[in-house]
Parts: C-alpha cells; structure tokens; sequence
C-alpha cells in the first residue's frame, strides 16, 4: 500500500515554498521507486512550520517542518514515511499544542482533507448540516441560526438569525444569498484559508441559506487578490454541481439553488455590503444609503442575504449538531467560536479558532510566543485597518465584543496584527489616515476630504511643526469622521488614529 | 496569435461570451484585461455598445477600481503589500529595495518592459509578512536577497 503524504496547497504554505516541496517529494519517491499518494491538503495553520509535510502512519498523523526541498532526500533517508527520527520531526500532528488547544468548528476540516474532493468532504461529516436542513421548514432552519447565537463574523457583529428572518419574511420570487468574500482587513486570513482549504462548507452554508429564505441563487464576490481561492472554490461548485449538491435540484428535494463566484478588483470599499451589491450589478462601488436594508432591497433590487465567509461556513455545523451545541462555546453575548488570525511581528503566526473568551495575552504569548524580533511587544492592531490599536495594559482584554466595544477597541474579523517596540504610533495614524484617502469611495465630502486633510495635519505633526494645534485639528477632523460619514471607513478610520494618539502620545511629540 | 491593432477580436469574444450575464461589466473588464493585461481606450466605447451604457459610465467603473489599467503592464506585475502586518515587518525596507533594484516606483514600468510595480493592500499573507506577489505567484517572509533571487527566478524559470 502507497504512503499518504500531504503538502499544503494554501498560499500561505505555497508562498514559503510548498510547491517547490511537493514536486522534490514525488521526485524522491519516484527515484527510488516507493510509490506515495500525494495529496494537497489546506493549511493546519501553523505558519511558521510551513511548509509543513504530513505522513500518514497507523498511530495518526506526523507532521514535520518547515521543510525545504534540500531537506527532502535526508527526510527519506530517515524513513519519514514510516513517521522515522528527524530534526524536523514534529510528533503526532494533532498532538501540537497549538493545534490540540484549538476549539474547531468552522474549520474542522482545514488542513486535513483535500479540499477538492467532495468525496473526503463527505468522509469528514460534509453535508450533514444541509441532509438535516431538507428536512426542516425554512423558518426552522433560521431559528437554528438564531438559536446559535451566531453573530456576522465580516465584522459588524450583527445577529446573523435576524438578518435571515428578515429576508424570509420579505415575500418576493426572487432573491439572492450573497457571500463577502472581499476579506480586505489587513491581519485576516481566515476566509481566505476556508475558501481555499475547505470550499465545500463555504458552498454548503450557502446552500442552506437559500433554503432557509427562499433564494435560488448565490454569488460569492471574491476579491481578486485571491487567485488560488478562486480555482479551488470553482473546482468545488463543479464537483457540488455534478453530484447534485448545487443545481436545480438539490439531492432531489427538488429545490435549486445555483451558485457563481464574481471578481472583485481591487477596492477595499467593496467589503462592504451595500458597496460590495454595486460592484455585483457591475457598477462603481459607492456606498448606499441605507434604509432600504440589503434584506429588504439588495442585489438587483431584490431581498438579499450578505454575509462573510466565516458567517456562512459557521452554518454547517450549527445545522448538523444543533443551534445549541455551538451557543455553548463563547462567553457573553459573543457565542460559538472564533478563526482568531494572528499576523505580523509574531513569533508563531496562524490561525486559531477558539470559543470566545480567551485573552489577547494568551493569544500573543501562549500561542503566539512574542515577537518574531524578540522584542517587547509594544501594540496590537485588532480588527483590521479601521480597528484600534491597543497597548500592552489591555492585554488581559478577552476575545469578546463588548469587552472591545468598552474599550473603543474593535474584535472585527479577529485579525491582530503585532508591532514591537521599534513601531512609531505617528507613522501608523499617518498610514491610517493615507488607507482612508486612498480608499474611499468619495460619496461624502468628510471621508474624501478629511483624509486627505488628515494626512497633512499627520506630516505636520511628525514634522514637530506646531504641533500642539494641529493635535488639536486632528481630534477635530476625526470628530467629524466618527459623526458625520456614510459607512465605517470614514467612520472608523479615527479608531487607529486616536487610540495611536491616547495610548501612545510621546510618538506624536507629546512630553512624557 | 496575431492581434490586429490593440485586441479589438479578443476584446470582441469576451463582450460576446458575457454580455448576457446579470452586471456583467465586472467580469466583462476582468476578461479583457486577462486577455490583453490591460483595457485599451478603444474598447470602452464597445463596451458601452453593448450594456447599453455610456462611455462615461464604462471608463468611471475602470478607474474607480484600483485592479484595471489603462496601459500595457510589463512582461511581469509585482505586487507588494503596503498594508499594516507586512508594514509590522519591515516591508518598508523591501519596498525601498525593490523600487531601487527596479528603478522605477508604484505604478511604473522598466524601461525594458519586464517589470510593473504595483501596491497591495494586503494579500491575505499576513501570517507570513512581508509578503509579495508576481503574475498571481505568492511569496512570503520575503527578505531584499529573497527579493533579488525571486526576480532572477522570474527573469529566466528554471
Ligand atoms: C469599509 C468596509 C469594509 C468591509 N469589508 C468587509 C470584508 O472585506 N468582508 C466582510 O465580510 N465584511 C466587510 N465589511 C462588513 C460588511 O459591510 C457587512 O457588515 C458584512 O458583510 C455582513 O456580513 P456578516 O453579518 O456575516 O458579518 C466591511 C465594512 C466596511 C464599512
Ligand atoms: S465614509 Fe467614505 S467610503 Fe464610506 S460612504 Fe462615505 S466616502 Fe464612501
Ligand atoms: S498585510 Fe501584507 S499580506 Fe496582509
């Protein structure tokens, strides 16, 4: 029988080599006759092991990493197929604490099946969520959703049961399921890696939503950045497609539901919702007036459900084991888990998905390990590009949404993005003012004229040019942010600007 | 293939495939600009022609979006990240590498054509920061000798 072995084929993985890896192991194997099955598997998410190979033996399976092509003949020589002694031998995948203290739910399968093959989606609990969903009312699968305590993971935290309530009780023929796959925040990965690295849950969530309010049809708006996402979501919708899992008859219930990926290009705008609906219908992406509700008027004028990936790719298991099972992860208000992304000056960056709860120092030290530099940390930036950044007295802060919301702090997507010592809070309020500017979208005059004024008064300040009154004019500015623009770029921009400015005040020339 | 004057076939197909789809000018720009790497001047009033649009309408979508151009890009694209967790390891420094082993800066080409320099807000590589991307190719944890070896790897595939 042929060893099985897995390289990634995740991005990440690839953008350190894995690629290089996988063709030197079928060359290897191939030289010396040994007959291997090589499967491309997603990422486990442990970055700084990648790219990190597995081989399946009969106590499970072993990881090793991060490999490199060179290192691959002394792998074989070592009879790592049998799981065999070598420095890069990393035991029992599973075993790893940083894996083995996660909670899984949404990404379950990531990094263990090959995300292509419906067959192992199957094998690994796929679909079972959509079997129990056929046999419900629509209103009964939304009173799971609501009965999760699921809450929209894009970043606006909004109750994902209402939002499905909603549009099922807006009685029209037509409507739309709409995923956000624009993922734009800096920090965030996790849509990315389910889309890559378990497509089908993403396909199955959607599905379901269109039972549960009556859509027959989904697109995913997928943003450009995101080229292998692309292939293996689309492989997938065909092979769902060819089953009988997509179409016009869903495992011969004889509902349909039709599903197409669409392009973004390049507007970090586009993430949200009512911009991302304008991009669809193929229009610039300017930010709607809201009432009328996505719910109610969305893509094409008709009722339209819009959530994140991690949002829909939640609903499989909620609708496989039950809306309760998953309200028991979390504390709070915030229910279920969390795929917390940890980026940046870090020393073990990935992916974690925990139940809510667990605190920004336990992520960044147990998990994390410190800075990759090996310096103190000095910020985090949580939440993305219009998240706040925090200091270190804010570290026993729990990943929960009220705690960050009372803090003026952001949990967002869950991306945390680390900055050591050696980061000048001025330079980074600069940076968020110059995102702002660059990526708005221009409907109102604070956005697209107070970023831009913002940037100044920032050189101003870093160039100690009265800066005592251009402090002043920025709190200002970023007052008229907050209060008077249409959608949270402008709105929020003034969350990474001030809590640079109040946390962190010597950077912007303040006596100490 | 050859490609009378500046791809109006090629442009021509793409139109012709998904002029039908709901909001097709998206994926109708995307199809061009795979076909040709850019959107040439003359196709926008095609384009128009065809979604029933104005010209205006066609050329404020292609400049609203930060992905479409409106010239040739070079042989290869490089894209590097600007965004914050690649900023949080010193992409500063790569960028200031790349321009100058280039010679150009954002949004330019080299003189021999072979290479554009693009800025991206993030790659959804952040866990493997700084991060680079050329012709859809991802790298990350990407040093200025990585750097230089990427280019070279680039230049002449082995
Ligand atoms: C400027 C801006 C960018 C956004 N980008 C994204 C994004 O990339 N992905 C996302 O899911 N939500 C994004 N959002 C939030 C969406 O507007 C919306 O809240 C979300 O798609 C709803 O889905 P959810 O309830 O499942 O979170 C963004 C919002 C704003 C204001
Ligand atoms: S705040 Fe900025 S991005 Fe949002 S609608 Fe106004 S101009 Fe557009
Ligand atoms: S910030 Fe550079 S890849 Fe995300």
């Amino acid at each position: 029988m042929s060893t099985r072995i897995y390289v990634p084929c995740d991005s990440g993985a690839l953008s350190l080599g894995a690629e290089k890896v996988a063709h030197a192991i079928a060359l290897e194997a191939a030289k010396r006759g040994i007959a291997i099955d090589l499967v491309r598997n997603g990422s486990r998410g442990l970055f700084w092991l990648e790219p990190m190979v597995e081989v399946s033996t009969a106590n499970g399976r072993i990881a090793y990493g991060p490999v490199s092509p060179s290192e691959v003949a002394g792998l074989f020589n070592a009879d790592f197929l049998n799981g065999g002694k070598h420095a890069l031998n990393l035991g029992l995948t599973e075993e790893i604490p940083y894996l083995k203290n996660q909670e899984r739910l949404t990404n379950a399968r990531v990094g263990i099946t090959d995300p292509v093959s419906l067959e192992d989606y199957i094998a690994h609990d796929g679909y079972r969520g959509l079997k129990n969903a056929l046999k419900l009312a629509p209103a009964e699968i939304v009173k799971q959703v609501t009965d999760s305590g699921l809450r929209g993971r894009g970043g606006a935290a909004f109750p994902t049961g209402i939002k499905w309530n909603t549009v099922l009780n807006t009685q029209d023929e037509q409507k739309y399921i709409v995923c956000n796959a624009d993922e734009g925040d800096s920090g965030t990965f996790s849509d990315r890696m389910i889309m890559e690295g378990d497509p089908f849950v993403l396909i199955e969530g959607m599905t379901i939503a269109g039972l549960a309010v009556g859509a027959n049809r989904g697109y995913i708006y997928l943003r450009v950045e995101y080229p292998h996402a692309y292939r293996n979501l689309n492989a997938a919708i065909a092979a769902a497609k060819q089953a009988g899992y997509l179409g016009q008859d869903i495992c011969g219930s004889g509902k349909a539901f039709e599903l197409e990926v669409r392009l973004g290009a390049g507007a970090y705008v586009c993430g949200e919702e009512t911009a991302l609906l304008e991009s669809l219908e193929g229009k610039r992406g300017l930010v709607r007036f809201k009432p009328p509700l996505p719910a109610i008027k969305g893509l094409f004028g008709k009722p339209t459900v819009i959530n994140n990936v991690i949002s829909l790719a939640s609903v499989p298991i909620i609708l496989d084991r039950g809306g309760e099972y998953y309200r028991d992860f979390g504390m709070g208000r915030s229910r279920g888990t969390l795929p917390i992304q940890l980026a940046g000056n870090i020393k073990r960056p990935g992916l974690i998905e925990k139940a809510f709860g667990v605190t920004l120092r336990e992520v960044l030290y147990d998990y994390g390990g410190g800075s990759a530099t090996g310096r103190p940390i000095r910020a985090v930036q949580v939440g993305g590009p219009l998240g706040a950044f925090m200091p270190e007295s804010q570290f026993d802060t729990p990943l929960d949404y009220e705690a960050f919301a009372a803090l003026w702090a952001v949990l967002g997507h869950g991306g945390i993005v680390v900055f050591d010592d050696s980061v000048d809070m001025a330079h980074m309020a600069r940076y968020a003012m110059e995102f702002c500017a660059e990526e708005s979208c221009g409907k109102c005059t604070p956005c697209r004229i107070g970023s831009t004024r913002g940037v100044e008064v920032m050189d101003k300040i870093i160039n100690n040019q009265e800066r005592a009154e251009n402090i002043k004019l920025l709190r200002d500015l970023s007052d008229t942010l907050l209060n008077a623009s249409l959608c949270a770029l402008g709105g929020m921009t003034p969350y990474p600007v001030l809590s640079a400015l109040n946390h962190f005040p010597g950077d912007f020339g303040a006596e100490k | 293939m050859s490609q009378p004057d500046w791809g109006k076939s090629a442009v021509a197909a793409v139109i012709d495939s998904l002029k039908d789809e709901p909001g097709a000018l998206l994926p109708i720009l995307h199809g061009i600009q795979d076909a040709l790497g850019y959107i040439p001047s003359g196709s926008v009033p095609v384009i128009a022609e065809a979604l029933n649009l104005s010209r205006a309408e066609v050329h404020g979508v292609i400049t609203f979006y930060h992905y479409f151009r409106e010239t040739p890009p070079g042989k290869h694209t490089v894209h590097l990240c600007r965004a914050e967790s690649c900023q949080s390891m010193n992409s500063e420094a790569l960028h200031a590498h790349a321009k100058s082993k280039l010679g150009i800066d954002f949004h330019q080409t080299t003189q021999d054509g072979d290479f554009s320099l693009e800025p991206v807000y993030c790659l959804g590589l952040c866990s493997c920061s700084p991060a680079i991307a050329i012709d859809g190719e991802v790298y990350g944890r990407v040093s200025s000798e990585r750097f230089d070896e990427i280019l070279n790897e680039v230049r002449s595939p082995a």
